[in-house]
């Protein structure tokens, strides 16, 4: 009786622990499948003049090279917007910041601000960004955009980045006489570099797939040439993408495998690169 | 809460008397940099504020013209006939639809997977298998609604025998995927912080493995596995791209997931660009941003809650 009732119960735990291993596949494989599937759909589409020429017939035709181009400056904008004040509010969070009812406030403003909806930040910059300060549909409306939803990110992460480096740093230095904010600068900063750099990668690979708030402020499908000011409309990869892929009929399939492949990898690649720098900076923690 | 202010933690170091040293001896400029990092600390109430300011300012006047009753019960949404009517039920019950689609597939997989990885998952699994689901919480939406568009929908639309692939149960397999990442990292933080001790005294009371998932360790985290759900349900009432893309824009109420629809944020992505700026359309528009907005602050504000909750459970002072 003892011994059946205990394989019964090792049963049932083989049985559940075969269903726990199941679940953790379904959802490595649609990733693998996903991959794959880019790679080999879009893998053909890719050649030279797919990435270095402008798009022709209606995106049917041509490359994609403004697109990646208006990528790469919305990144960028991102980053000279969200990074920046990002560290800054992190040093106050844990540097100049009280532990009271106002603070508990800020980060509550932070926590959700990470959760707005990302149509909603389109709708704000809208009303903000385009309208009120009349920067129009704009590269520069969609930067500053998309650094209000980066931003969440950048002040959690120089936040942890700055809590990780040793109080005794900051103590000592405090001890021979030197301002708060110098040793802020030179000794609590430099060390929380890594950190914050891996927020900013982060920051910067989540802009670089934003869809949802650039088709309402600024983004074009088709535009004659690249940019030439912070005022002007930009292409970007995944507008290009939604536009190909729903509201261009008879557009060739490799093609917009293809686009797809090339925002991937630039979107994967930052994120990879994040991840290197933190395994590379635990590391030497460790040592 | 307490690790995350340096100060409060070396009272010695920046109590009053010392900071009142320090201050005086600001070099110049010092203050400048000073006042701007406090400007960049209240930045994120600033914005959620300004987001809820022109959400109101642009959003409210709807109600001049629609009441609000009308406005959220109401069937029909003809923004351009005339007069317009502005009925977000179908939008609303479209939301509802996804969501419930994603809710149902993505909670028991995230759930287990994450069991999974924290209790039983051997190093060299777990090594490989969180970056997989960091790399799928990298995905663009945008491409999620591309795979849902060329692959998914064909294969749904084949197996149930569908008249269109485009229906709210594809937009809602798509985003239980993007919502799995958030359960799956936060139920699991919630199981690894139930301490070692609970479990060893379950194995010592002759329980299995298993049974102590069952009992200890799952009762243990279950204010992180309810708030990651909620946060994974956050996450599929606002995303956007996917079911723009993917759940098919018909304007009807839908009766089951199995048809086209149109969710919240759908609405506002297709419609904002073809809305005259300060029109009836665009009110309505910022209306239905502000109702997804109050929605999400909601699930995120509990969930918030939930999380701290766990989190002083097991702390020991």
């Amino acid at each position: 009786m003892k011994t059946r009732g205990y394989t019964s119960r090792q049963v049932t735990q083989e049985v559940v622990f075969g269903f726990l291993i199941v679940a953790t596949i379904i959802v490595v494989l649609p990733v693998i499948a996903i991959i794959a599937q880019t790679i080999i759909n879009g893998g053909s589409a890719i050649s030279w003049e797919f990435l270095t020429q402008s798009p022709s017939m209606a995106g049917k035709a041509g490359g994609i090279l403004p697109a990646i181009i208006g990528t790469f400056y919305l990144m960028l904008g991102t980053l000279i917007f969200a990074l920046p004040l990002g560290v800054m509010a992190g040093i106050y969070l844990t540097e100049y910041a009280r532990e009271n009812w106002f603070t508990r406030i800020v980060n509550l403003a932070i926590v959700n601000l990470a959760g707005v909806p990302s149509v909603v930040y389109g709708l704000f910059g809208l009303g903000i960004f385009v309208l009120t300060f009349q920067f129009g549909m704009s590269l520069l409306s969609a930067s500053l955009t998309l650094a209000c939803q980066a931003l969440a990110m950048t002040v959690t992460t120089s936040r942890e980045a700055i809590l990780a480096v040793p109080r005794e740093f900051y103590e000592g230095s405090l001890a021979i006489g030197v301002t708060r904010w110098q040793t802020i600068r030179h000794i609590v900063l430099p060390q929380a570099v890594p950190g914050i750099i891996t927020g900013a990668i982060l920051a910067m690979s989540r802009a670089a797939g934003e869809t949802a708030p650039i088709l309402i402020v600024g983004a074009a499908f088709l535009l004659p040439g690249l940019p030439n000011s912070p005022f002007d409309q930009f292409m970007a990869l995944p507008y290009h993408l939604y536009t190909v892929a729903a509201h261009v009929p008879g557009m060739p399939k490799e093609a917009v495998w293809g686009v797809a492949l090339v925002l991937l990898v630039v979107v994967l690649s930052f994120n990879v690169l994040a991840t290197i720098i933190r395994l590379k900076t635990r590391q030497r923690r460790n040592r | 809460m307490v690790n995350m202010h340096r100060s409060s933690e070396s009272p010695g170091v920046t109590a009053n008397g010392t900071g009142q040293f320090l201050r005086r001896r600001l070099r110049p400029g010092e203050k400048f940099i000073e006042g701007w990092i406090f400007l960049a600390g209240i930045l994120a109430i600033v914005i959620l504020l300004g987001i809820i300011a022109l959400l109101m300012k642009e959003g409210l006047p709807i109600f001049f013209d629609t009441p609000p009753w009308e406005f959220l019960f109401g069937t029909k949404w003809y923004p351009v006939s005339d007069p317009p009517t502005f009925g977000i039920a179908p939008f609303f019950v479209a939301t509802f639809w996804v969501t419930v689609v994603a809710t149902i597939i993505a909670v028991p997989i995230g759930v287990a997977s994450a069991a999974y990885l924290a209790e039983i998952a051997p190093n060299k699994v777990r090594e490989t298998v969180k970056p997989v689901i960091e790399i799928l919480a990298g995905f663009p939406s945008v491409v999620m609604g591309f795979i849902g568009l060329s692959l998914l929908s064909p294969f749904v639309q084949s197996i149930f025998d569908l008249p269109t692939g485009l229906t709210g149960l594809v937009a809602g397999i798509m985003l239980a995927m993007m919502s799995l990442p958030i359960v799956i990292s936060i139920s699991e933080d919630a199981l690894t912080a139930v301490p070692d001790d609970f479990r060893q005294a379950s194995y010592a009371l002759g329980a299995t493995k298993w049974e102590t998932i069952w009992h200890v360790s799952l009762p243990g985290a279950l204010s992180g596995v309810t708030a990651a759900i909620m946060l994974g349900v956050g996450r599929a009432i606002g995303e956007t791209m996917t079911v723009l893309m993917v759940a098919g824009g018909a304007l009807a109420v839908p009766v089951s997931p199995a048809e086209p629809m149109m969710p919240m944020t759908a609405a506002i992505a297709s419609g904002i660009g073809n809305a005259v700026r300060g029109g009836v359309q665009y009110q309505a528009l910022f209306a239905i941003g502000l109702i997804l907005f109050i929605i999400t602050l909601g699930v995120n504000l509990i969930a918030d809650r939930v999380l701290e909750r766990q989190k002083r459970k097991f702390q020991r002072s």
